[in-house]
C-alpha cells in the first residue's frame, strides 16, 4: 500500500555526518531490513522516514505524496504519514493498560468508542495477548510488552510500519517465536515493513530486501540471499552469515576474460560470466585476492571420491552439536572451517578427504576489499 | 569529501516561510523562547541593574556629590565602603565576622556531621532507625528558629528579659549569649546537616567490599578508615564544606537574632543595615561582595574536584554493606549521640516551647509563672505592663501575617512547582543543544547567591518603575516577595523538575507524537501524569523552604505585607513569648509537611538548607 522513496538524504548532528547521500527505494509491500553494526546510521534512516528526525538534505515521497524536501525546509508531520513505528525500549505508557496505550492513537483520530474498542481488540487478538487487556506494562513480562508495542503500532492500520530493533530485548526462545509472529504479520496485513537491526540471522529470515548499512552509507541492496551469496565487501561477507565464512589468501591473475587463482586449496580459473566487471581487477598482473568459502559448501568424506577440486584435508577439531556439526579443518596450512548436518565424529588429526566447488566460492580483491567474482547460491 | 559541507540554497520565499511555520508550530519552541526572555528578565537583568546602580548616582547622593547628575558614573560607593573611615570601620570588622563565621561553623560541622554519618551508615551502633531519623530533624527547623531557641536558653539582661540559665540564677556571660560564639554553635547545629547528607550518601554508595579488602591485607580499623574510607568520602566532604562555607557566610537570619543586642554587625546584617539607611547602594556592594564569595567558593568546588565529584560508585550490582563491629566503643559514641541530640533538639526546643507559656521569661515553670497569654491573652486585661500585645489569636499582625504566610506559599511554590517542571523539561529535551545548556546555566545563577544578596538585587530592581513605567514600582508589594521567592527556588524546582523528567524517555512522547497527539496533548496525557509524583514533592519542598524563608525577604519587608517569620524576627526583639509561639506554629506546620512529602517520596536532603 505503500512506495517509499528516498533521495539524497544527508544528515549531520553538528559537524558529525551520520547519513552519506541515502538513496533507497522501498517497494509497496516490502519488508526491508535496515542491516549493519551499532552507529552506522540505520537507525536515524528510519527517524527521518518517521518523521522524528529531520534531515539537513533530501527528498523523501510516499506513494508519490512529497514528505521531506529539504529545498524548501518542508517537513510533514509524524503523524500525518500514515506510519507507526515500535520503538526498541517499546515505549509503553506506564501509567496506561495495554488497552489504554493500544486505544491512544484511535482515540485521537477521534475515533468513535465502538470503533476504538474493535479497533484495539482486533490488534490485541492478532497479536494474541487479548487476555491483558487491563494489564499495565509493568505487569507484563518481556515478551508481551513487546506485543503490546506491536499491537499497539498496529491497531491504527499503518500504511507503512517501522520496527526499530524490535526484538533486542529478548531472550533467544522469545526471539524466534516472535520472528515467526512479525513475518506472519507481514504477510497477513501486506503492510510495508521497514526494519532496523544489527543481527543479520533476523535480517536473513524475515527480509523480502536488505540494505545493508555501513559508516552512514548504504553499502548493498539485495535479497538476503543475494546478499548471503554474494557480500560486496570482505566486511560484509565477515558479517553476514553464522558460521562466518572463511578467508583464505591466494594470488590471482586476471587476463581480461578469465582469472586465474592459486592458494593452498588449489588452482582454480573462473569463467568470464561470474567476474565482476565493473570493479578495479588488475589485468596481466599478479595481485593478492581473497577467496570466500561458506562452510556449508564445504563437503566432507573419509574415502576419496576422486572429484577435480578434491583435497587432502586434516582435522583440527570437530563440534558435535546435534542437528549439525562444526568441523575445523587445515587444507595445505590453510585453515577452513565446514559444517555438517547431524552428528558426525571426526577424530583429532584425523586425515579425510574435502570436496570444494569454486563456482560457489567468492573471490575479492584484497587490495580493495571488494567483490570481484560472483558465487552461484546452488551447485551449477 | 565535498559532501561534508552542508549545501547553501539559493534563497526563496518559499522555504523561509516553511522554516518560520516550522518554528512557530512546534509549541515547544515557543515555550523555549518565553522561558529564556522571562530568565533574562528575572535573572541577568536584576543582576546586571544591581551592579549597574553601584556605579552610578542616585538622588540621594546629589548632596555629597556636589556637581554630579542621577545616573552618572561614580565610583562614590564602592569607595564610601573600602576607603572612607566611615565605611571600613563597620566594613572590616563585619567582613572578618563573617570569614570568621564562615571558617569555625565548617571546621566543627565538618567532624560532626562525618561522624554522624559513618556512625549511622557504616557502624553496628544500636538503635540506628530511630536515632537517624532524629538527626535529621535539627536541620528541618528552620536556623532563625534555632536562634530564638538558643536565646530562650542563654538570654540576659542585656536583651531586656531572661533565659531559661539566668532565670536559674546560674550567670550566663554576654559574649556566649550573644555574638560569634552563638552564631557559630547555632549555625552549626544547622549546618552538619550538609556533611551529614552528603557523606551518608556517600558512604551508602561505596562497596563495602573495598573495606573488607583492607581487613584482609591485615589493617586494623584505624587504618582502614584513615587510608580507605576517608579518602573515598573526601569529595563528599569537601562538597558539603565548600556549601557551608558558603551559605554560612550569606546566612542573615541567625547572626541578625543573636547579634542584635550587642550590635555584632556580619556582611549580610550591614547589607540591610545599608539598604534600610543610607547610603543605599552601598547595600549593593556588599550584596556583589557577598555573591563573589559565595559563587567564588562554588565554582573552586566544582573546579578542585568537579572530576572527581562522580566517584561516587554507584553500581548496579556488588554494592553490598556489611556494618563495621565497633564492639565495646558503641556505648560511648551512642552516649554522645544521645548528648547530641538532647543539646540540640530536645533542651533548646522544651526551652523554646516552654517560654511561650511564660509570664515572665526566665522565672520557672511554676504554677504561677505559667499563662496562654502570648497564644491568646488580649492586651487590655494584661497581667504585667510591658505586655505589650494581644495574644496570637486575637492579634491582628499575627492573623496577617499568617494570611501573608500561606498566600505566599501557596502561590509561590505552585508557581515555582509548575516553572520548575517546565524548565527541567528544556533542560532534559535541550541536553546537547544551546538552550538546553542556556537555560540550565541561567536557572543555575540564583544558586550562587545568598539570599539576602538576592532580595538586594530585586531591591535594586523593582524599587523603581521600569521599562518607562510598563513594569511599575513593586516595593513594598505582595507581588514582589511572590516573584522574589519563585526565581530564588528556581534551582531547586528545576532540578527536581529535571530529575523527573529524566525519567520520562523522550521515546514516550515520540511514540505520542506518531501516533498524532499534539504537543500539548503530550504534555496532558504523558508527561504530567508521569511528572506528577516529582511534581508533588518538589512542590512541598519548595512550599517548606518557603514557608520558612527569612534571608531572602528580609530586606523587602513593608508592615503590610509581613510574614511569619519576619514578626517572629521582629518579635524576638523584645516580646520572646510571642515571637517563641510563632515560632511553634511554623514548626508544626512544617514538620506536618515533611511528613507528607515523606508519602510521596520527597528527599529531605534535598530541601534548601
Amino acid at each position: 500500500m505503500s512506495k517509499i522513496v528516498l533521495e539524497h538524504i544527508d544528515k549531520f548532528y553538528g559537524t558529525n555526518h551520520v547519513l552519506r547521500d541515502i538513496n533507497l527505494t522501498i517497494e509497496d509491500g516490502d519488508f526491508m531490513t535496515l542491516l549493519g553494526p551499532s552507529g552506522c546510521g540505520k537507525t536515524t534512516t528510519l527517524r527521518v522516514i518517521s518523521g522524528l528526525e529531520k534531515p539537513q538534505n533530501g527528498r523523501m515521497t510516499m506513494d508519490d505524496r512529497l514528505m521531506i524536501d529539504t529545498d524548501e525546509a518542508f517537513f510533514e508531520a509524524p503523524s500525518k504519514r500514515g506510519l507507526n513505528l515500535v520503538f526498541q525500549s517499546y515505549a509503553l505508557w506506564p501509567h496506561m493498560t495495554v488497552y489504554g496505550n493500544v486505544a491512544f492513537g484511535l482515540k485521537i483520530k477521534r475515533m468513535h468508542r465502538h470503533e476504538v474498542h474493535e479497533a484495539v481488540m482486533k490488534a490485541l487478538k492478532v497479536m494474541r495477548i487479548e487476555e491483558f487487556e487491563h494489564r499495565y506494562p509493568n505487569e507484563l513480562s518481556g515478551g508481551q510488552q513487546q506485543r503490546v508495542a506491536i499491537a499497539r503500532a498496529i491497531a491504527t492500520g499503518p500504511k507503512l510500519l517501522l520496527l526499530d530493533e524490535p526484538l533486542s530485548n529478548l531472550d533467544a526462545r522469545l526471539r524466534i517465536d516472535m520472528r515467526s509472529e512479525l513475518k506472519r504479520l507481514h504477510k497477513e496485513t501486506g503492510t510495508t515493513v521497514i526494519y532496523v537491526t544489527h543481527d543479520q540471522v533476523e535480517a536473513l529470515t524475515m527480509s523480502t530486501k536488505i540494505a545493508l548499512f555501513k559508516e552512514g552509507e548504504i553499502s548493498q541492496l539485495d535479497t538476503p540471499l543475494g546478499i548471503y551469496t554474494n557480500p560486496i565487501d570482505l566486511q560484509a561477507a565477515d558479517f553476514i552469515g553464522n558460521p562466518r565464512i572463511n578467508f583464505v589468501d591466494g594470488l590471482a591473475l586476471y587476463d581480461g576474460e578469465t582469472i586465474l587463482v592459486r592458494s593452498p586449496l588449489g588452482e582454480y580459473r573462473f569463467p568470464q560470466k561470474d567476474i565482476k566487471t565493473d570493479e578495479e581487477i588488475p589485468l596481466h598482473e599478479e595481485f593478492e585476492c581473497v577467496l570466500g568459502v561458506r562452510p556449508e559448501t564445504i563437503d566432507l568424506g573419509i574415502e576419496e571420491t576422486g572429484h577435480k577440486h578434491s583435497a587432502e584435508a586434516i582435522v583440527y577439531a570437530s563440534q558435535p552439536a546435534g542437528s549439525e556439526t562444526l568441523i575445523t579443518l587445515t587444507i595445505n596450512g590453510a585453515e577452513l572451517l565446514a559444517i555438517q548436518i547431524g552428528l558426525k565424529e571426526y577424530d583429532v588429526n584425523q586425515k579425510i578427504h574435502a570436496v570444494l566447488h569454486p563456482a560457489r566460492m567468492n573471490v575479492y580483491n584484497k587490495a580493495t576489499t571488494r567483490l570481484i567474482k560472483f558465487a552461484h547460491s546452488t551447485q551449477p | 569529501m565535498d559532501k561534508l559541507k552542508r549545501q547553501r540554497r539559493p534563497f526563496s520565499w518559499k522555504r523561509l516561510w516553511n522554516q518560520i511555520m516550522g518554528l512557530l508550530r512546534n509549541p515547544f519552541n515557543v515555550i523555549v523562547f518565553v522561558c529564556l526572555i522571562m530568565l533574562f528578565c528575572l535573572i541577568v537583568i536584576p543582576l546586571l541593574t544591581m551592579i549597574s546602580n553601584t556605579f552610578t548616582v542616585a538622588k540621594a547622593e546629589l548632596r555629597n556629590l556636589p556637581g554630579a547628575e542621577i545616573g552618572d558614573l561614580t565610583l562614590f560607593y564602592w569607595r564610601y565602603l573600602f576607603a572612607t573611615v566611615l565605611g571600613t570601620s563597620v566594613f572590616l570588622p563585619a567582613l572578618g565576622n563573617s570569614l570568621m563565621i564562615g571558617f569555625f561553623v565548617t571546621i566543627i560541622s565538618m567532624p560532626l556531621g562525618a561522624i554522624l554519618a559513618w556512625l549511622m551508615v557504616r557502624s553496628d551502633i544500636p538503635g540506628k532507625k530511630i536515632l537517624s531519623m532524629l538527626i535529621i530533624v535539627p536541620y528541618m527547623i528552620p536556623s532563625w528558629c534555632k536562634s530564638l531557641a538558643w536565646l530562650a536558653v542563654f538570654r540576659t539582661s542585656t536583651a531586656g528579659s531572661l533565659g531559661l540559665l539566668t532565670g536559674m540564677g546560674i550567670p550566663v556571660p554576654d559574649w556566649l549569649a550573644y555574638g560569634p560564639v552563638a552564631i557559630i554553635l547555632v549555625m552549626t547545629l544547622h549546618y552538619y546537616a550538609f556533611a551529614y547528607i552528603m557523606v551518608s550518601g556517600s558512604l551508602r554508595s561505596i562497596n563495602s567490599e573495598l573495606e573488607e579488602m583492607g581487613e584482609i591485607q591485615g589493617a586494623n580499623k584505624i587504618q582502614i578508615l584513615r587510608s580507605i574510607t576517608l579518602p573515598l568520602v573526601m569529595p563528599a566532604l569537601l562538597s558539603a564544606a565548600i556549601m557551608t562555607i558558603s551559605k554560612s557566610i550569606g546566612s542573615y537570619g541567625v547572626a541578625a537574632n543573636l547579634g542584635q543586642f550587642t550590635n555584632y554587625q556580619v556582611l549580610s546584617t550591614l547589607l540591610k543595615y545599608f539598604l534600610n539607611g543610607s547610603p543605599k547602594r552601598v547595600g549593593f556592594v556588599i550584596s556583589i561582595l557577598l555573591i563573589l564569595m559565595a559563587s567564588g567558593t562554588i565554582f573552586a568546588n566544582q573546579r578542585l574536584i568537579g572530576v572527581r565529584k562522580s566517584y561516587a560508585t554507584i553500581g548496579g550490582k556488588g554494592t553490598r554493606s556489611n556494618l563495621m563491629h565497633i564492639g565495646w566503643a558503641k556505648w560511648p559514641l551512642l552516649g554522645f549521640l544521645v548528648v547530641f541530640l538532647f543539646a540540640a533538639m530536645v533542651v533548646p526546643m522544651f526551652a523554646l516551647v516552654m517560654e511561650s507559656f511564660q509570664l515572665r521569661t526566665g522565672g520557672g515553670y511554676g504554677i504561677e509563672n505559667l499563662t496562654l497569654y502570648a497564644w491568646t491573652g488580649s492586651w487590655a486585661e494584661r497581667p504585667l505592663e510591658f505586655l505589650a500585645y494581644d495574644g496570637l489569636f486575637r492579634n491582628a499582625d499575627f492573623m496577617s501575617a499568617l494570611w501573608n504566610t500561606v498566600k505566599l506559599s501557596i502561590i509561590a511554590s505552585t508557581l515555582t512547582a509548575f516553572s520548575g517542571q517546565f524548565l527541567g523539561y528544556i533542560t532534559t529535551r535541550g541536553r546537547g543543544k544551546w538552550y538546553g545548556k542556556l537555560t540550565e546555566q541561567l536557572v543555575f545563577i540564583p544558586y550562587l547567591m545568598p539570599g539576602v544578596a538576592f532580595g538586594a538585587i530585586y531591591f535594586a530592581m523593582f524599587s523603581q518603575p521600569r521599562l518607562g513605567g510598563l513594569i511599575p514600582s513593586l516595593y513594598g508589594t505582595f507581588t514582589l516577595i511572590v516573584l522574589v521567592s519563585i526565581v530564588k527556588h528556581f534551582p531547586f524546582a528545576s532540578r527536581s523538575g529535571t530529575a523527573s523528567m529524566m525519567q520520562i524517555s523522550l521515546e514516550l512522547e515520540e511514540a505520542a507524537e506518531i501516533a498524532g497527539a499534539s504537543f500539548w496533548r503530550r504534555i496532558g496525557r504523558i508527561i504530567i501524569p508521569l511528572a506528577k509524583n516529582g511534581f508533588i514533592s518538589g512542590f512541598i519542598l519548595v512550599f517548606i523552604s518557603i514557608t520558612k524563608e527569612l534571608d531572602l525577604i528580609a530586606v523587602l519587608m513593608s508592615p503590610a505585607n509581613r510574614t511569619l517569620p519576619f514578626l517572629a524576627f521582629e518579635y524576638s526583639k523584645n516580646m520572646p513569648q510571642g515571637a517563641d509561639a510563632i515560632a511553634i506554629v511554623i514548626l508544626v506546620f512544617i514538620l506536618i509537611c515533611y511528613g507528607i512529602a515523606n508519602i510521596f517520596g520527597a528527599d529531605v536532603g534535598k530541601s534548601w538548607g
